[in-house]
C-alpha cells in the first residue's frame, strides 16, 4: 500500500508548492514562507546540522515575536513557553520527541510547524492507525520492479521515516499510540541505533546528522496500545496542555465558532459571546474539578470536555437558534449540547452534573435563565 | 562610590570587610565563607538581634542541625515573636560557624529585638487594615490568625511573627509585622507578586522585614527587581540565581562579587534612597554605631555579613550624633530569645511560614554538592522516583542532563537553574506528567529536613505561655491522676475545658475526656487528668507550631486538616476545633470539609459526616461560637446528598439497604435540625429534602424498607395525606409485589425507631391494608416473611401489640374510628361515662399545674429547664 502512497504524495507536494491557493490547506512550510525566510535571514545563532533555523529560531517561530528589522512573526502556538522551548531543545538533543495531550490540544498542529522550520519540510509524515503497517515506517517493495529484477535499491519503496533518516530530515509519526505494538516496536531500532537495516539487501540506511522523530500520541483515549517502556525511554514527552485561561479558551471557541458557522452559512448571532463564555466556563469547571472562583471543589465527569467539543456544543447550539429560534444563542439551545457532552456515563455523570447545577450554578448570579433551561433538559 | 573602591581592593586596610547578601543565597553563602578565609578577621558582625548573641555559642554544639531559627519573644507576652530563620546554606549562618570554628567572637549588630518587637505592638491596632494588601510577604501570610488581636493578647502573633520572617528571612525583625495582619491564611502563602516582590529581594531582607509600617508598603521598592529589570530578566529570582548563586565556587579574588553587589545596590540607594524601607534607616544607624564600637576594638579586622542591601549605609560615614538621635525614644518590650528547630518546609514559601525561598532544598544541594551539582541532582531525583516504583534508568539521568544543559544554552543561561531542570525530569523522566514532579517538588525541591536545637537552648515561649495559663486558671499540673468535672457555663471552667481541648490538639495528652457520671448535658464535661514527665518534651516539640497555646493550637489544626484523608477525620477535626474554640482554624478546616465532601462520591460517607456537622452546630450554639461558616458547609453537604441518594438508593441488597435506611433517618433528622439554623442557602432545605424523599418513595428500585421509611417521614411530616399514603401502601402490597419487598416496606413504614405501632392503632385503614396483605399471602411463602415481620412487630410495646391484636380479632377497618363509638374493645363500654372521667380531672390539673396562676408560671419554667437540660 505504502508503495503506491509515496510517490503521489510526493507528486502532490509539488502540486502544491505550485498552486498553493488551490489547496484546501495549504502546508505550513507554504503558508508561512515569509515569515521562515525573514526568520532565516536574520537568525545568526548557530543552528544544528541540517537545521534550517537555529533553535531559538524554532521557537520564535512558533511563539511569535517581532524581529529585529519589523517582521511580525504570528505565534503558532499560544500556550506556555517552557513546552515549546522543552520541545526545540529535545530535538536539538536528537532525542525524539513525544508530544501528549488531549484531544484538541494541537498536537498535529505544532509537529507540523515543528517540522516546518527544523526541516523546512512537513511532509514526512506517517500517519498512526490500526492498520499501520511496518512497511509505512521502514520500507516496501516496488513488486514489479522486485519480480522483474530481483531486490535492489530500485525496488526498494522507502518510508517518510527513512526517507528523514537518509537526508538528515525530521520525520512525523501521527497517533502513535494508534499502531499495534510489534510495529510500533520497528522504531526502536531506528531511535537508538540510528540506522534501518535493510536485511533483503544486506545493507542498512543510517541516519545522517539532523535526522529526528516526531510523534503525537493521545493520552485520553481507552483502548490504546501503550508504548512499550523500552521505545518510551527513547522520547522525551511533552504534555499540551489545554487553554490556560477562560479568556483564551473563549476567544479559540469564538473563533472557530464563527469559521464554522460561516462555512455552514448559518446567520451570525448577535450576542453569542455570554453563552459561549458560559459553556466554556462550565466545561473548564466540571474539567478542572473546581470552580473558576477556586471555592468548591467538584467532581469531574468522565468525558473529556476539550476545547473542541465546547465548539461543536456552540455551534449546534447556533444551529438550533438559526432554525428553530429567533436567531439569538440562547442558554436553552446549549443546555442540551452540554448535558450530552458532560454525561457520558448515565449513572456517576448524572449525579455529577446535577450536584454542579445545585450546587454551583444555582447559586451564580445572572445564571438563572441557564439553570432553569438545564433543569428542563435534565429532568 | 569611594568607600566602596576601599572596600573592594583594601579589604583589612581601608575599613571594615563588608559582606552584602542574599539572605539563604547559597551563593552568597559560599562567597562568604571565602571571603571569610582570605581575610581572616578577628571579628565578625552579623545581621540579627544582638540578643542572641549568648546563644551564639550554642551553634557550636553537636546536637545543633540547621534549619533553625532564633525566636524572640515578648516576656510577657509570647505571641508577639519574630523569628530569624537559619538553614545550613544562609551565609548568616556560615558566618557564624566560622566564627565559631575559628574561635573569633561573633556578635549580631541589628537593632535589638526590644525594639522591633515593641515597634510591632505599636502598629498591632492602628495599621493592621493595611496590611493585609500591602505586604503579602511579611504579613499576610499570617496563618489565618489576624482576627481579634486586640483581644487575644499577641495569640495571632505566634503564627503572625513566623510568615512575618517570609521576606524577612533572615533578618526579619519586623517580621512582628505578623502580630496582627493578614486576616486569612491564603494571602500569605499565595500572596504572589507581593511575596515574590519581597521575597525575591533576597539582599534585601528588608523588604519583607520592615513589611510592618503598611503605610509605604506601595512605595517601598525591589532592588532585586530594579537590577533584574535593567539586566533585562523579567524574573528577579532568576537573575540572581544567573549572576550569583550559579558562579562556580569563588575563583581568584574571594572579594570581587561582594564588591560588584555593593556598586550596584550604591548605585539604586542613590537613585531610590531608602526605598520606602524607613525603619532601615532606623536599624542602618544602630548597625554603623556597633560598626565603629567594634572597630575602635579590633582596629580595621572586622568582618560584617548583611543584606546587600545595607553595605552602602554601613560604608556611609555620618556623624555619631545624627546616629544617636536616629534611636532616640525607641519603644520598648522585655524579650527573650532563644534557639527553635525550624524546617525546610517553613523555610518555603509554600507553607504560609516561608522565608522567602521556593527551593530550600535545591539551595542545599547547591551549597553542599562540592562539584558537578545537575548530575548529582538528576541522580538525587532518579533514586526518589526509584523508590516510589517508577522505572528511571542511568540512561534516563543522562539524557535529563543533556537535555536541562541544552535548555540552559537555549534559554541563555550560564547553567541549568531550578527551571531547567524541573522541565528535564518531566519530559524525560516523568513522561510529561505531573504527578511524579510534585512528588520530586515536595521530597527534593522543598524537601523534608528537620532542624534541631541542643537540650541546653532556653525555654520555647509554649512552655511560658502554658504555664501563665496554668496560673490563671488555676490548674496545676500533677502527676496523681485525678478527675475533673466541668461545668461549661462558669468562665473558668470553659477556660479550662478549652485549654485541655486545645493540647489534645497538639498531641499533649494532659487530659483525657472521660464519661460524665450523671448528667449528659452538652454544658458538662468530665476529664481525667495526669501530667507525664514526657509531655514537657511534647510542649517543646509543639513549640515549632506556634508560640501560644492558642496560636500553636489553631496552626496544628490547619495542619491536620489538609493531611487528613477520610471525611470523617475533617468532620471530626471541624468537632475538635468547635470544642477547643479555635475560630480561626475553623476556615481552613471548612473549606477542606467542603473540598472532600465535594469530591467523596460516596453518599454513606456524606450522610454519616452530616450528623456530626449538625453536632457540631449544635455544640457551638452552646459555647456561643460563631458557626456562619459550619451551618454553610453542612448545607452543602446536604445538598450533595440530595443529590446522591436517589441514584445511591438502588440496587442495594437488604444489608445494604438497612444501612442507608439509617442514613436516611440521620439526613432527615439532621436537615430538622438544620433548617432551624438561620444561615445563607438554607433557603427551603427542608422542602427540598421532601422532595428527595418523594422521589425515593416512588422509585421502585428502591428497597422496599427505604421506601417504606420515606413515605413514613413525609406522613409524619405531614407532607403526604393519609389517603396518599394508603395509597401506596396498597401499591406495595398488591399481589404483584415480591412478599419480601413488601414485608421490608411494612419493616421501614412502621417498624424500627419510627414510633412503634401507635400509627397501625390509629389508622385502621393501613392496619386493615397489612391484614389484608398477610392474610393473603400463601401458606409456602409465608415462612420467608415471617422473620422480616416478627422483627417489625416484636419490636413494640407490649400495649400497642395487645391492641394491635384486639384490632386485627375483630377486624380492622369496620369502625369508622374511635371517637365514633359503635363496638368498643371487648370488655369496655361502648360510649364514655363523662361523669366519672371526671372525677380524675383535678387530679390531672394538679399535676399539670393548672390549677392556680401562680403556679402555672412555676410549673412552666420548671418544664422548659426540664428541656433545656434534656437538650
Amino acid at each position: 500500500m505504502s508503495v503506491s502512497v509515496e510517490p503521489t504524495t510526493v507528486e502532490a507536494t509539488g502540486v502544491l508548492a505550485k498552486e498553493p491557493a488551490e489547496a484546501l490547506r495549504p502546508h505550513a512550510e507554504d503558508a508561512f514562507a515569509g515569515e521562515l525566510a525573514a526568520l532565516a535571514a536574520q537568525d545568526d545563532r548557530p543552528r544544528p546540522a541540517r537545521w534550517k533555523l537555529s533553535p531559538w529560531a524554532v521557537a520564535t517561530y512558533l511563539l511569535g515575536g517581532t524581529l529585529p528589522d519589523g517582521t511580525v512573526i504570528t505565534p503558532k502556538y499560544v500556550g506556555p513557553r517552557r513546552i515549546v522551548e522543552v520541545a526545540v531543545t529535545t530535538l536539538a538533543t536528537d532525542r525524539a520527541l513525544l508530544l501528549l495531550g488531549v484531544p484538541g490540544t494541537a498536537k498535529t498542529w505544532v509537529s507540523e510547524h515543528l517540522t516546518t522550520a527544523v526541516s523546512g519540510d512537513s511532509t514526512l509524515l506517517v500517519q498512526g492507525t490500526a492498520g499501520t503497517p511496518e512497511e509505512a515506517i521502514r520500507y516496501g517493495w516496488n513488486y514489479a520492479q522486485l519480480l522483474a529484477n530481483g531486490p535492489s535499491r530500485d525496488a526498494l519503496v522507502p518510508s517518510p521515516v527513512m526517507r528523514a533518516m537518509a537526508q538528515g530530515m525530521t520525520a512525523r509519526v501521527e497517533e502513535l499510540t494508534r499502531i499495534p505494538a510489534d510495529v510500533q516496536d520497528t522504531l526502536i531500532t531506528i531511535l537508538s541505533e540510528k540506522t534501518l537495516p535493510i536485511p533483503e539487501l544486506g545493507q542498512e540506511v543510517q541516519a545522517v546528522r539532523g535526522f529526528n522523530l516526531i510523534a503525537t500520541a493521545n493520552d485520553r483515549d481507552r483502548g490504546v496500545n501503550d508504548l512499550s517502556s523500552a521505545l518510551r525511554r527513547r522520547f522525551n514527552t511533552v504534555v499540551l496542555p489545554l487553554p490556560e485561561s477562560v479568556e483564551a479558551e473563549v476567544d479559540i471557541v469564538s473563533r472557530r465558532v464563527d469559521q464554522i458557522g460561516r462555512s455552514l452559512d448559518l446567520p451570525a448571532a448577535p450576542d453569542g459571546i455570554d453563552e459561549i463564555r458560559r459553556v466554556v466556563t462550565v466545561f473548564r469547571e466540571l474539567r478542572d474539578g473546581v470552580t473558576s472562583d477556586g471555592r468548591t471543589k467538584l467532581k469531574s465527569p468522565s468525558g473529556t470536555l476539550s476545547t473542541a467539543e465546547a465548539i461543536s456544543v456552540v455551534t449546534s447550539g447556533l444551529a438550533l437558534a438559526a432554525h428553530f429560534g429567533d436567531g439569538v444563542l440562547r442558554s436553552g439551545d446549549v443546555a442540551a449540547g452540554i448535558l450530552g457532552a458532560v454525561v457520558r456515563d448515565p449513572a456517576a455523570d448524572r449525579v455529577i452534573w446535577q450536584e454542579y447545577l445545585e450546587a454551583v450554578v444555582r447559586e451564580r448570579d445572572g445564571w438563572k435563565d441557564f439553570y432553569r433551561a438545564c433543569r428542563e433538559v435534565s429532568a | 562610590m569611594t568607600g566602596l573602591e576601599k572596600g573592594g581592593r583594601a579589604t583589612v586596610g581601608g575599613g571594615p570587610l563588608l559582606l552584602g547578601v542574599r539572605h539563604h543565597g547559597p551563593g552568597s553563602a559560599r562567597a562568604v565563607r571565602a571571603a571569610l578565609d582570605a581575610a581572616r578577621p578577628r571579628v565578625v558582625l552579623i545581621e540579627g538581634p544582638p540578643e542572641a548573641d549568648t546563644l551564639i555559642p550554642l551553634a557550636a554544639e553537636e546536637d545543633m542541625r540547621p534549619p533553625v531559627a532564633l525566636l524572640a519573644h515578648a516576656v510577657d507576652e509570647p505571641g508577639r515573636s519574630a523569628f530569624w530563620p537559619l538553614a545550613e546554606f544562609s551565609p548568616e549562618w556560615v558566618a557564624i560557624r566560622w566564627a565559631v570554628e575559628h574561635e573569633v567572637p561573633a556578635r549580631f549588630i541589628d537593632l535589638p529585638a526590644t525594639h522591633t518587637l515593641a515597634w510591632g505592638k505599636d502598629e498591632g491596632a492602628g495599621e493592621r487594615p493595611g496590611e493585609g494588601v500591602g505586604d503579602g510577604d511579611g504579613a499576610g501570610s499570617d496563618a489565618g490568625s489576624g482576627a481579634g488581636s486586640g483581644a487575644g493578647p499577641g495569640s495571632e502573633a505566634g503564627s503572625g511573627a513566623g510568615p512575618g520572617s517570609d521576606a524577612g528571612s533572615g533578618a526579619g525583625p519586623g517580621s512582628d509585622a505578623g502580630s496582627g495582619s493578614g486576616p486569612d491564611s491564603d494571602a500569605g502563602s499565595e500572596s504572589g507578586p507581593g511575596s515574590d516582590a519581597g521575597s525575591g529581594a533576597g539582599p534585601d531582607p528588608e523588604a519583607g522585614s520592615t513589611a510592618a509600617p503598611a503605610a509605604d508598603a506601595d512605595v517601598r521598592i525591589d532592588p532585586l527587581a530594579v537590577l533584574a529589570e535593567a539586566a533585562g530578566y523579567d524574573d528577579p529570582e532568576r537573575w540572581w540565581e544567573d549572576v550569583v548563586e550559579h558562579r562556580g565556587s569563588a575563583e581568584g579574588d574571594a572579594f570581587a562579587p561582594f564588591v560588584v553587589l555593593e556598586e550596584a545596590m550604591g548605585a539604586l540607594r542613590e537613585a531610590y534612597g531608602s526605598g520606602g524601607h524607613d525603619r532601615a534607616l532606623v536599624r542602618e544607624a544602630y548597625m554603623r554605631l556597633q560598626v565603629r564600637a567594634a572597630r575602635m576594638e579590633f582596629e580595621d579586622e572586622v568582618a560584617v555579613v548583611c543584606g546587600a542591601w545595607h553595605v552602602p549605609a554601613l560604608r556611609q560615614k555620618t556623624a555619631v550624633s545624627a546616629d544617636r538621635a536616629l534611636l532616640k525614644g525607641l519603644p520598648k518590650v522585655k524579650t527573650d530569645m532563644t534557639w527553635v528547630p525550624w524546617t525546610h518546609r517553613r523555610l518555603s514559601r509554600v507553607s504560609g511560614y516561608g522565608a522567602g525561598i521556593d527551593s530550600p532544598g535545591w539551595y542545599g544541594h547547591l551549597f553542599a554538592a562540592p562539584d558537578r551539582p545537575i548530575e548529582r541532582w538528576m541522580t538525587k531525583v532518579a533514586g526518589l522516583l526509584r523508590e516510589e516504583d517508577r522505572i528511571v534508568s542511568s540512561a534516563h539521568v543522562i539524557e535529563a542532563v543533556r537535555l536541562a544543559e541544552t535548555l540552559a544554552a537555549m534559554r541563555g543561561r550560564p547553567l541549568p537553574g531550578l527551571g531547567e531542570t524541573t522541565d528535564a525530569v518531566r519530559a524525560v523522566m516523568c513522561e510529561g506528567s505531573d504527578v511524579p514532579l510534585a512528588l520530586v517538588h515536595d521530597r527534593l525541591v522543598v524537601g523534608d529536613v528537620l532542624g534541631e536545637v541542643p537540650q541546653s537552648a532556653p525555654a520555647v515561649p509554649l512552655q511560658r505561655d502554658l504555664d501563665r495559663i496554668q496560673r490563671r486558671l488555676r490548674l496545676k499540673p500533677e502527676a496523681l491522676e485525678r478527675e475533673l468535672e466541668l461545668d461549661l457555663r462558669k468562665e473558668t471552667d470553659a477556660g479550662r475545658s478549652r485549654l485541655l481541648h486545645r493540647l489534645r490538639l497538639l498531641g499533649i495528652g494532659w487530659g483525657e475526656p472521660a464519661v460524665s457520671r450523671g448528667s449528659t448535658g452538652t454544658f458538662r464535661e468530665t476529664w481525667r487528668l495526669r501530667w507525664e514527665p514526657e509531655l514537657s518534651v511534647r510542649v517543646a516539640e509543639a513549640g515549632v507550631w506556634g508560640t501560644t497555646v492558642f496560636a500553636a493550637a489553631t496552626a496544628k489544626a490547619e495542619a491536620d486538616a489538609l493531611g487528613a484523608q477520610a471525611l470523617a477525620d475533617v468532620t471530626g477535626l471541624a468537632e475538635r476545633c468547635l470544642l477547643a474554640e479555635l475560630p480561626d482554624a475553623l476556615p481552613v478546616v471548612m473549606r477542606i470539609l467542603a473540598d472532600r465532601a465535594a469530591l467523596d462520591t460516596d453518599v454513606g460517607h456524606l450522610a454519616q459526616a452530616l450528623p456530626a456537622l449538625v453536632r457540631s452546630l449544635r455544640y457551638g450554639d452552646v459555647r456561643g461560637t460563631d458557626t456562619g461558616a459550619l451551618a454553610g458547609v453542612a448545607a452543602g453537604l446536604a445538598e450533595r446528598i440530595f443529590v446522591g441518594l436517589p441514584p445511591a438508593c438502588a440496587a442495594l441488597d437488604a444489608d445494604a439497604a438497612e444501612e442507608m435506611r439509617r442514613h436516611v433517618d440521620a439526613v432527615h433528622g439532621a436537615v430538622g435540625l438544620l433548617a432551624d439554623v438561620p444561615a445563607p442557602r438554607h433557603g427551603d432545605l427542608r422542602g427540598r429534602w421532601h422532595s428527595v424523599l418523594r422521589v425515593l418513595s416512588v422509585r421502585d428500585t428502591v428497597p422496599g424498607v427505604i421506601r417504606g421509611r420515606t413515605v413514613r417521614l413525609l406522613l409524619d411530616d405531614g407532607e403526604l395525606g393519609q389517603d396518599e399514603a394508603a395509597r401506596l401502601m396498597g401499591l406495595v402490597l398488591s399481589p404483584g409485589t415480591p412478599l419480601a419487598d413488601a414485608a421490608a416496606w411494612i419493616e421501614g413504614f412502621v417498624g424500627g425507631g419510627s414510633g412503634g405501632g401507635m400509627l397501625l392503632v390509629h389508622d385502621e385503614r393501613l392496619l386493615g391494608l397489612v391484614d389484608a396483605w398477610l392474610t393473603g399471602v400463601p401458606a409456602d411463602a409465608f415462612t420467608d416473611v415471617l422473620s422480616l415481620l416478627r422483627r417489625t412487630f416484636s419490636a413494640y410495646e407490649p400495649g400497642v401489640r395487645r391492641t394491635l391484636g384486639e384490632l386485627v380479632r375483630r377486624g380492622p377497618g369496620e369502625r369508622r374510628g374511635v371517637t365514633a363509638a359503635g363496638s368498643g374493645i371487648p370488655g369496655f363500654a361502648d360510649g364514655l361515662d363523662s361523669a366519672r372521667a371526671a372525677a380524675v380531672l383535678p387530679v390531672v390539673r394538679l399535676l399539670l399545674g393548672l390549677g392556680e396562676v401562680t403556679q402555672g408560671a412555676e410549673g412552666n419554667g420548671v418544664d422548659n429547664n426540664l428541656a433545656g437540660v434534656a437538650g
